[in-house]
């Protein structure tokens, strides 16, 4: 699937997007997965509570199950308007 | 019901003009626009990031949503991307109802979710080093009141 990544989990990882090869079932398994990759990914994913979470384009919440998902995004809080 | 989101600045006055032309059936038509604000130390400028696709989906969703709860003959959502300078309009909404009480309250609506509910990221560059705007608790809160 393709993994996303904005604002300051980009910057910290190092890039906008990859694919991601995974079998993962919810979210917060993918971010386990990418935890234990390399250092950036752990500093990135450090604190959950800090980051929000979109599957396939929709907010969603970290225990989202991933089973035909194509696309999830991770991101700080929005600070739009 | 229109939502844009682009690079280039908007006209608010050729905006909001041709959307009052187009509202025989409302009294009220409330306009709202956010500008980049100087801070302390001189800003050089806000860079604002999205998620094309989810930015223009989300928005369009608190549209709509907008229309079901207040009385909106029409809704206009107009959000900027990229490097901004101190003073350009960042965005704007306009709703027109039968009443100005569905207007302002749909505009207020519209403001509270696009802040913490539409995929933007500001990042303000103060003399040379770029800095993330963190959210507000207090932009949280906002929603809880509707």
């Amino acid at each position: 699937m393709d993994v996303l990544y904005f604002a300051w989990v980009r910057e910290r990882i190092g890039l906008p997007r990859e694919v991601v090869q995974t079998d993962a079932a919810t979210v917060m398994d993918l971010v386990e997965e990418l935890r234990v990759r390399e250092d950036r990914y752990a500093a990135a994913f450090a604190d959950i509570t800090a980051l929000r979470v979109a599957v396939d384009q929709v907010l969603s919440d970290f225990d989202t199950p991933l089973d035909g998902v194509r696309e999830v995004a991770f991101f700080p809080p929005m600070t739009g308007g | 019901m229109r939502v844009v989101v682009q690079e280039a600045p908007f006209d608010l006055g050729a905006e909001a003009d041709a959307f009052a032309k187009g509202q025989s059936r409302s009294g009220a038509i409330v306009t709202f626009t956010g500008v980049v604000r100087d801070v302390a130390g001189g800003l050089d400028a806000m860079e604002i990031e999205h998620y094309p696709g989810m930015t223009e989906a989300a928005l369009t969703d608190i549209a709509s949503e907008a229309t079901t709860r207040w009385s909106l003959e029409d809704t206009l959502v107009i959000h900027r991307h990229g490097r901004l300078a101190p003073g350009e309009m960042i965005m704007m909404v306009a709703t027109a109802a039968p009443h100005r009480k569905d207007a302002f309250e749909a505009a207020e609506y519209l403001m509270d979710y696009l802040k913490s509910r539409a995929p933007f990221w500001k990042r303000e560059i103060v003399a040379g080093t770029p800095r993330w705007v963190d959210a507000k608790d207090a932009d949280e809160d906002a929603l809880r009141r509707w």
